[in-house]
């Protein structure tokens, strides 16, 4: 077995050494009748590279991958270039191979790392820290809620203003569920609320008005989150920084969609908060020679000094994505992160344009960023299902004949005509 | 552009210029500080004026540095220089199993139909992806002996989270919430931390001074004062002091005696897969850490990929979402009575694809045998140190060994010095500090995928470090590593004078 280190000889010197004949003498703690004589029923055996590697290939080619058809669903998950030095650079076995840097005299590369990733996505939301990252967009928002309650410490309401993601909402209902905290509406905001959580584009693709949010939030002294999940909105959108918390996803910047996982959590908030914040968090200091230096820091938080009184249970986070991020957001730096988010949007707007022109289609947003929603005449999952027919994988099919439509730097107008195309002779 | 939190270093200053770079080792300065205004790294097309749809004005700066492809690529192959890692060599981490990560695995999670593919696509569009996720969870059941499998945790310890809300859903479905969860003194703070979360109160299990495991009679006492009110033991098998624990049946037996679950953290699951069915002793539920036992990537902190395995009796309340097959089609479903989603999506596909790409390669075979030999290698490290190390608890130890500095404190060295010593030796050291049930505990894990001559190697340096502390010169390990790109830090300086962006580090004088 290829992976293996020990010969057959190497196996038999250090039985002797350790002075056992059989190694299940190794294995004396275990119940006897619980250590299986023979390998594992019902599993195949060995295979080499060639098979797994065809094997999973043959998996891999029943999928039909966003490359093969004109794409337009986003929803939290966008179809983005990856510029080829990202992925090269992130398996480099130093960033790919090493675990979380708690040795960091040995560990700057990837310390120094997270400290630019805290820096951008600070720079991007407009906060003043961030973290060195969360599992996803989905948890990010659940994070932030339970350090809001947190933080009010009386207050267990939560109040949800506009249209969050619905896979979002499903994972921050499990979570407030756990802490007894209770969601609720806009209407429903009292002096009970701890928070308000507002989505920066929307649901529906629509550019929520910030300002009015903070208002609602500080009438009832309560914290005001952000969620976003796309961070490339970013680069066009005002930063919200009139938030206390901006939390999301940031898997469009060097990490890809790899079918919703691994993805990017990012976690940004005002310094006041950041003895609250989840997870790790670098920071920098000095060596024992006085020079600059970087550490994971604030360890008092986390779960391996706090235990059952830490912030947060996380322990391993998206470190490679994070990663990823870093070195996509430098390639595009100030300027092409600002044109790259303008292309995506020209591309949008030329779509909805498109759309719009077409009889029995409506589109609802009056603003937003790479994605939007259009009303359609008919069953729009029957559409869905017609477009697909016809080698289109349209944008997220709604129960109420609606369809969010996402466009990104990817969409060739020729997608876009095929697109329009396709639905005129289907409506 | 700005100056260094070191007093003595202006980065922008031409005068007293000193060369800081020597032979291969760079020293290399943040991005935010080589900027070059006009410079891009990507080219997109040319965009034409048109009317903008965004509510509100359009954002001004962001502050992110101007720099080329040329500058981005050498400023990453130069921090990369100034990390450990597995590749460069031997990695002993306690229950973190820093095995060999097969380049096979990266190659095939990249394949086009794996890595663009978007969660929300009609089903018949994904089935690859589908029939990969039920066969990993085929895997993963038939390899524990439970019933069914969720692939929806993230991580280790959303794994645990998902296992200690499906026990709390069934025991709720039942009328039966209960408030209590133990947990050995010895396990990881995210078991705690999880408990936690999930709204229970934790009554610690102490270890048993003499063997590591969990004191047995301490455990019976804690049953029998809160009886019905515990919903579940959290244990770690085998534990974090390296033991198996021996009286794991009667702990289950008594465990679901009083209506509780046992709920096992798979951290060190290398010890026995393929050669123990965690079902064969008494466990209900488990996490899997896939970026420790089936080899996908730590990557410096993460992704990692956290699944659990049920019992039949909780499959119905694990979260969402999970793979069934129907005819020959598969189905993203939920479980009947779930207790809802705990991740964005389907949870970390990519693991996924890397994890059944490291199960094969292995198979039933090599699984058994990957147990076997990191218990053998970590025997072996446990018996060449033994006359050098002090050995907190008696007899042979799982996959990873337990030893302290007792004998080397004396002296005034402690784990700490051990540790720094291994990284100016060229080694990563063990984990340090960790079991908090022994005083200056080091936890060495060598895994099945380290040869002979590298543990023989690790082995002769701990045994130097030993014989240098007895004959009095070990003194120069208190400020080892010196050949490192940094030294030890200042660690306090870090934590009460937080500078975590660039911006706060250009406040600094």
């Amino acid at each position: 077995m290829r992976y293996l280190a020990l010969t057959k000889l190497e196996r038999e010197q250090m039985k002797q050494d350790i002075g056992i004949n059989h190694i299940d003498e190794l294995y004396a703690g275990a119940p006897k009748e619980s250590i299986l004589t023979q390998k594992i029923e019902r599993l195949p055996d060995h295979q080499g590279e060639i098979e797994v590697e065809s094997y999973l290939r043959k998996l891999s080619e029943k999928n039909k991958p966003a490359t093969s058809q004109p794409f337009f669903l986003g929803v939290g998950c966008y179809n983005h270039h990856v510029p080829s030095a990202v992925d090269h650079l992130i398996q480099r076995s130093e960033f790919l191979t090493a675990y979380t840097p708690y040795q960091p005299e040995i560990s700057q590369g990837t310390l120094k790392t997270i400290f630019q990733f805290q820096t951008i996505i600070s720079r991007l939301t407009g906060m003043e820290v961030a973290n060195a990252s969360l599992y996803d967009g989905a948890t990010g928002l659940a994070e932030a809620a339970l350090m809001a309650v947190r933080i009010k410490r009386n207050k267990k309401k939560i109040a949800i203003l506009g249209e969050i993601n619905s896979n979002y909402l499903e994972v921050l209902k499990t979570y407030t569920d756990l802490a007894e905290i209770e969601l609720t509406s806009e209407n429903e905001i009292d002096d009970q609320t701890a928070a308000v959580i507002t989505a920066y584009p929307d649901f529906y693709g629509n550019v929520t008005d910030l300002d009015a949010v903070r208002k609602k939030a500080d009438e009832v002294d309560a914290l005001m989150i952000v969620s976003i999940t796309e961070i490339l909105s970013l680069g066009l959108l005002e930063e919200p920084k009139m938030a206390d918390i901006v939390t999301g996803e940031a898997a469009s910047i060097g990490v890809g969609m790899n079918f919703g996982g691994p993805h990017l959590g990012f976690f940004a908030c005002l310094k006041k908060y950041v003895r609250q914040i989840p997870g790790r968090i670098c920071g920098a200091t000095v060596d024992q020679d006085g020079k600059e230096s970087f550490v994971l820091t604030l360890n008092a938080r986390e779960q391996h000094i706090r235990r059952d009184k830490a912030t947060s249970n996380i322990c391993s986070n998206q470190g490679l994505c994070a990663v990823a991020f870093t070195i996509h957001a430098f390639l595009l730096g100030e300027i092409g992160f600002k044109n790259l988010a303008l292309l995506n949007h020209q591309k949008a707007c030329k779509l909805s344009d498109i759309l719009s022109k077409i009889a029995g289609i409506e589109v609802l947003n009056d603003s937003f960023f790479n994605e939007f929603t259009i009303k359609l005449p008919k069953d729009v999952k029957e559409i869905s299902k017609k477009l697909l027919e016809r080698n289109i994988i349209s944008g997220l099919a709604l129960d109420n004949n609606l369809m969010i439509m996402a466009v990104t730097e990817l969409t060739s107008d020729k997608d876009m005509k095929i697109l329009a195309e396709n639905l005129k002779e289907i409506l | 552009m700005s100056e260094s939190i070191v007093k003595n270093i202006d980065v922008n200053s031409k005068e007293n210029f000193i060369p800081k770079n020597i032979g291969l080792n760079t020293e290399e300065d943040l991005l935010f500080r080589k900027s070059r205004t006009g410079s891009c790294g990507v080219d997109l097309p040319e965009i034409a004026d048109f009317k903008l749809k965004i509510a509100g004005k359009k954002r001004e700066k962001i502050g992110l540095p101007e720099l080329t492809e040329p500058d981005v690529i050498g400023h990453f192959v130069n921090l990369s220089t100034e990390n450990y890692s597995i590749d460069k060599g031997f990695y002993p981490l306690g229950s973190c199993t820093m095995k060999h990560n097969p380049r096979l695995n990266e190659k095939v999670a990249r394949f086009s139909g794996f890595a663009n593919i978007h969660p929300l696509q009609d089903q018949s569009t994904i089935q690859g992806a589908l029939e990969l996720m039920y066969e990993l969870q085929n895997w993963l059941s038939i390899m524990t002996g439970l019933h069914a499998a969720c692939l929806a945790p993230a991580a280790g310890a959303q794994g645990e989270l998902a296992g200690i809300l499906t026990i709390r859903a069934a025991l709720t479905a039942k009328g039966d919430a209960r408030k209590i969860i133990l947990i050995p003194d010895s396990a990881h703070g995210t078991n705690p931390a999880t408990a936690a979360t999930c709204g229970y109160q934790i009554k610690v299990i102490p270890s048993n001074k003499k063997t590591g495991e969990v004191d047995f009679d301490e455990f019976k006492k804690l049953v029998a004062e809160y009886d019905r009110d515990i919903a579940a033991i959290m244990l770690t098998n085998p534990n974090t002091c390296g033991k198996f624990e021996s009286k794991v049946k009667d702990i289950a037996d008594i465990i679901h005696g009083i209506g509780a679950y046992f709920y096992c953290d798979g951290a060190n699951y290398n010890a026995i897969v393929g050669k123990i069915k965690p079902a064969d002793i008494g466990v209900d539920v488990m996490h899997f850490n896939l970026h420790k036992t089936f080899s996908t990537p730590h990557g410096g902190g993460g992704p990692g990929c956290g699944p659990i395995a049920v019992s039949k009796e909780l499959a119905d309340f694990t979260p969402s979402p999970i793979v069934v097959k129907e005819g020959d089609q598969y189905k993203i479903a939920d479980p009947k009575y779930t207790v809802g989603k705990i991740k964005g999506f389907h949870g970390q596909f990519g693991m996924m694809v890397r994890a059944l790409s490291y199960m094969m390669s292995h198979g039933a075979d090599g699984l058994k045998q990957v147990a076997e030999d990191a218990v053998l290698s970590a025997n072996y490290v446990l018996t060449k140190l033994r006359d050098h190390y002090n050995v907190p608890f008696e007899g042979f130890c799982m996959h990873e060994c337990l030893l302290n500095d007792k004998l080397q404190k004396e002296k005034g060295v402690t784990t700490l010095d051990i540790a720094k010593a291994l990284v100016e030796y060229g080694m990563h050291p063990m984990t340090v500090f960790f079991p908090l049930v022994t005083p200056g505990a080091m936890l060495i894990e060598p895994t099945e995928t380290e040869n002979k001559t590298v543990i023989d190697n690790f082995i002769e340096t701990m045994i130097y470090i030993a014989k240098e502390v007895k004959n009095d010169s070990g003194d120069k390990f208190h400020s080892y590593p010196i050949s490192t790109p940094r030294r030890r830090m200042d660690e306090v300086r870090a934590a009460k004078n937080t500078i975590l962006t660039f911006d706060q580090l250009n406040l600094q004088d």
